[in-house]
C-alpha cells in the first residue's frame, strides 16, 4: 500500500519518536516537535505511540492514496479535504483507494501531524525514522518530502477501519493563545545576566523570527545583556535550550539542535511547554515566566498521565 | 569526594561539569566518567555523551528523579570505588586507546588557508604539515555535525584565530584548525575553521556499524599523502 506526494507542502518530513542514544556520536533526536500531537494522531490510528507519521509546516501536502486507509491529523488548526469534501482533524478517518487528502494553509500555529493506520515503512536510520533536516539524517536521505515521492506504508492486521462519527476536543492539546507564555527553568547562565536583563526576560515579548527552524525559534526582543563575557567551552545541548548568543537575541532550541555547544544558556523551556514552542509561527509573540525544576517535571508528569489516559480511552473506542 | 559539580540542564538532562577550559586532564576525566557510566548499565539513562570538560546525561523522567539519579552517579563515579576496580582490572584491562591513521592531502585545493596559517605560524608551509603530522592527538568530543571530531593535541604554533568570515561550504574530509581546536569536516558543512588539508575516508556512515570513524578517546594520527592518492582513494571510498 503505497501514497503518492503530489505537492510536499512547505516543509512535511517523516518523524517518529526520534533517535535517542547517539549524543555522544554528534548525533540529536530529532522526532516530532509537538511530540503528544504526533503521539494522539498514532493513537487515532491504532498505532502505537512511535510508529512513523508526517510532520507538516504551515502549508500541508497534497497526497493521493494508492489503497484504502485510515488516517488522522492533529496539531495546528489546517485545512484538511479528502476528494474535495471537508474532513475533521483530531479524529480517525476513512480514505478510499485513489482518493486524493489535501491539507491547507494552518489558520494558526506551524505544525500538524498526519498519521496512517499501521505507520509509514521506511526503513529506520541509526533505529529511527525521523528526519534530521539539518543533520541530513533519516528516511529519504534525511530531506523532507518532494513531489513525485511515493511512501510505502506498513501492511495493517485489523481489517480496514469503520471510524465511527466522533472526534477529540482539541483544546488541551493545542490551545489557542496569543502571546503564549511557556515556563522557563533557570539556566547555568541566567545569574551572569545584567539586573535589568533578568527582568526584561519575563516582562517583556519575545517575537518569533522568520529564520526559525527545527534547530531552533530565533526570537527578537529587547536585547539582553551579561554583566561581563560568559568564557564556555563547547558542552551538551537539548532541545528547550534558551541560548544566549553574542547578539543579545535568545534561541529556543528544537528536537533538531546541535548536541553541542559553546553559547550560554539563559534558560531551559519546560518540557512540558516544548510543543506550545513548536506552535509559535514566524511573527508570533510569546513570553517566559519563571519555573522551578521540580514544577517542571511535576507539570510533565501530569501530562504524562493525561496522554497516557487519552491514548487508553482512544484504543477503547477504536475496539468498541 | 565527588570531582565534579552538577548542573540540571531539564527535566530529563543533567550536566555533569568537571572543570570550565579545555585541558587533556579535564576531558580524560569526562570520558574515563561516562565509559564508568555506560559500563555501568543503568536502566532508564539515555545518553551518556562527554564534551570537553563535562558529561551530558539525559534519562528518562518517569523512571529517574534527580535525587536518586545523582546518588547512583555519584557512587558509581566515586574516585575510592573506582580506584579498586581499576586495581582488580588492571590486569584483564590494559590501556586500549585505538591509534586512527587519517592520511590527508595538504594544502592545494583540499587545503586552501594553508598558506595563510603558515604566514601567522611563522612557518613554511612544510613546516605547518610536519608539524600537524607529528603530534599525536585525543578524540575529546563528537558534536557540531554527526561524527565531527575535535581533537586535542593541536601544536600551540599552528593554533590561530577563526576565519573572520566563515565558509557557507566547507568540503567533506576537510581537516581544519580553529584556534587551539583541530578537526575533520565528516560532510559539506558551513564552517569558520583554517583548512589546511583534506581526507579521502569516510567520517561518518549511518549504514555502518559503527557509524563514525572515531569514538571520544581514540588516538589520531595525521600521515600526508599526495594529490594523486587522494583522488585514488577518494574514488574508492576510503
Amino acid at each position: 500500500m503505497t501514497l503518492e506526494v503530489i505537492k510536499p507542502g512547505l516543509l512535511t518530513t517523516l518523524q517518529d519518536a526520534g533517535r535517542a542514544g547517539f549524543a555522544h556520536l554528534g548525533i540529536g533526536r530529532a522526532g516530532a516537535f509537538d511530540a503528544p500531537a504526533m503521539r494522539i494522531a498514532n493513537a487515532l490510528c491504532g498505532n502505537p505511540r512511535d510508529a512513523c507519521g508526517l510532520e507538516i509546516t504551515l502549508l500541508g501536502p497534497t497526497l493521493r492514496f494508492h489503497g484504502d486507509a485510515w488516517i488522522a491529523v492533529t496539531g495546528a488548526p489546517i485545512p484538511f479535504r479528502i476528494g474535495g469534501a471537508d474532513r475533521p482533524m483530531w479524529a480517525p478517518v476513512f480514505v478510499a483507494a485513489g482518493s486524493m487528502v489535501e491539507l491547507g494553509a494552518m489558520r494558526s500555529g506551524c505544525r500538524g501531524y498526519l498519521a496512517v493506520r499501521g505507520g509509514f515503512d521506511v526503513t529506520p536510520v541509526l533505529g529511527s525514522r525521523s528526519t534530521d533536516v539539518n543533520a541530513q539524517l533519516g528516511p529519504l536521505g534525511g530531506r523532507p518530502l518532494r513531489a513525485d515521492d511515493v511512501l510505502q506504508m506498513q501492511p495493517v492486521a485489523r481489517a480496514a477501519a469503520k471510524p465511527g462519527n466522533w472526534r477529540l476536543d482539541p483544546r488541551p492539546w493545542f490551545p489557542e493563545e496569543a502571546p503564549a507564555t511557556l515556563r522557563l527553568l533557570p539556566g547555568s547562565h541566567f545569574d551572569k545576566l545584567e539586573e535589568a536583563s533578568r527582568k526584561l526576560l519575563f516582562s517583556e515579548a519575545f517575537m518569533v523570527q522568520a529564520d526559525s527552524n527545527r534547530v531552533g525559534l530565533r526570537l527578537s526582543g529587547p536585547p539582553l545583556e551579561f554583566g561581563e563575557p560568559v568564557e564556555m567551552v563547547s558542552e551538551g545541548c537539548v532541545p528547550g535550550i534558551l541560548q544566549l548568543p553574542p547578539s543579545g537575541q535568545p534561541i529556543g532550541f528544537g528536537p533538531e539542535c546541535p548536541v553541542s555547544g559553546g553559547y550560554p544558556r539563559i534558560g531551559q523551556i519546560a518540557a512540558v511547554d516544548i510543543p506550545r514552542l513548536a506552535q509559535r509561527r514566524p511573527g508570533d509573540a510569546l513570553r517566559f515566566t519563571p519555573c522551578t525544576f521540580d514544577d517542571g517535571l511535576r507539570a510533565l508528569r501530569e501530562r504524562e498521565r493525561a496522554l497516557t489516559r487519552l491514548e487508553s480511552s482512544i484504543a477503547a473506542r477504536l475496539t468498541a | 569526594m565527588a570531582d565534579f559539580r552538577v548542573e540540571p540542564l531539564a527535566e530529563d538532562a543533567l550536566l555533569l561539569r568537571f572543570g570550565d577550559v579545555i585541558d587533556v586532564a579535564t576531558n580524560a576525566r569526562a570520558r574515563e566518567a561516562a565509559s564508568a557510566l555506560r559500563d555501568a548499565g543503568l536502566p532508564g539513562i539515555t545518553d551518556v555523551a562527554p564534551a570537553y570538560a563535562t558529561l551530558l546525561l539525559r534519562f528518562e523522567p518517569s523512571i529517574w528523579d534527580k535525587g536518586a539519579l545523582l546518588e547512583t552517579v555519584a557512587k558509581t563515579l566515586d574516585p575510592g570505588l573506582r580506584r579498586d576496580d581499576e586495581q582488580k582490572n588492571a590486569a584483564a584491562l590494559p590501556e586500549t586507546a585505538r591509534v586512527v591513521e587519517i592520511p590527508v592531502c595538504y594544502g592545494g585545493e583540499c587545503g586552501p588557508d594553508i598558506d595563510a596559517v603558515a604566514e601567522h605560524a611563522g612557518l613554511s608551509r612544510d613546516g605547518v604539515v610536519a608539524r600537524h603530522t607529528a603530534a599525536e592527538y585525543t578524540v575529546a568530543m563528537l558534536g557540531f555535525a554527526p561524527g565531527f571530531p575535535y581533537l586535542l593535541g593541536l601544536d600551540t604554533a599552528l593554533q590561530v584565530p577563526r576565519r573572520t568570515s566563515p565558509r557557507t561550504r566547507v568540503p567533506a574530509g576537510s581537516v581544519a584548525i580553529g584556534g587551539a581546536q583541530t578537526g575533520i569536516y565528516p560532510r559539506e558543512l558551513p564552517g569558520g575553521w583554517h583548512l589546511i588539508g583534506r581526507t579521502p575516508r569516510v567520517l561518518f556512515d549511518p549504514a555502518h556499524e559503527p557509524p563514525c570513524l572515531l569514538a571520544p578517546g581514540d588516538r589520531v594520527r595525521f600521515r600526508p599523502i599526495d594529490a594523486a592518492e587522494f583522488a585514488r582513494r577518494a574514488e574508492r571510498g576510503a
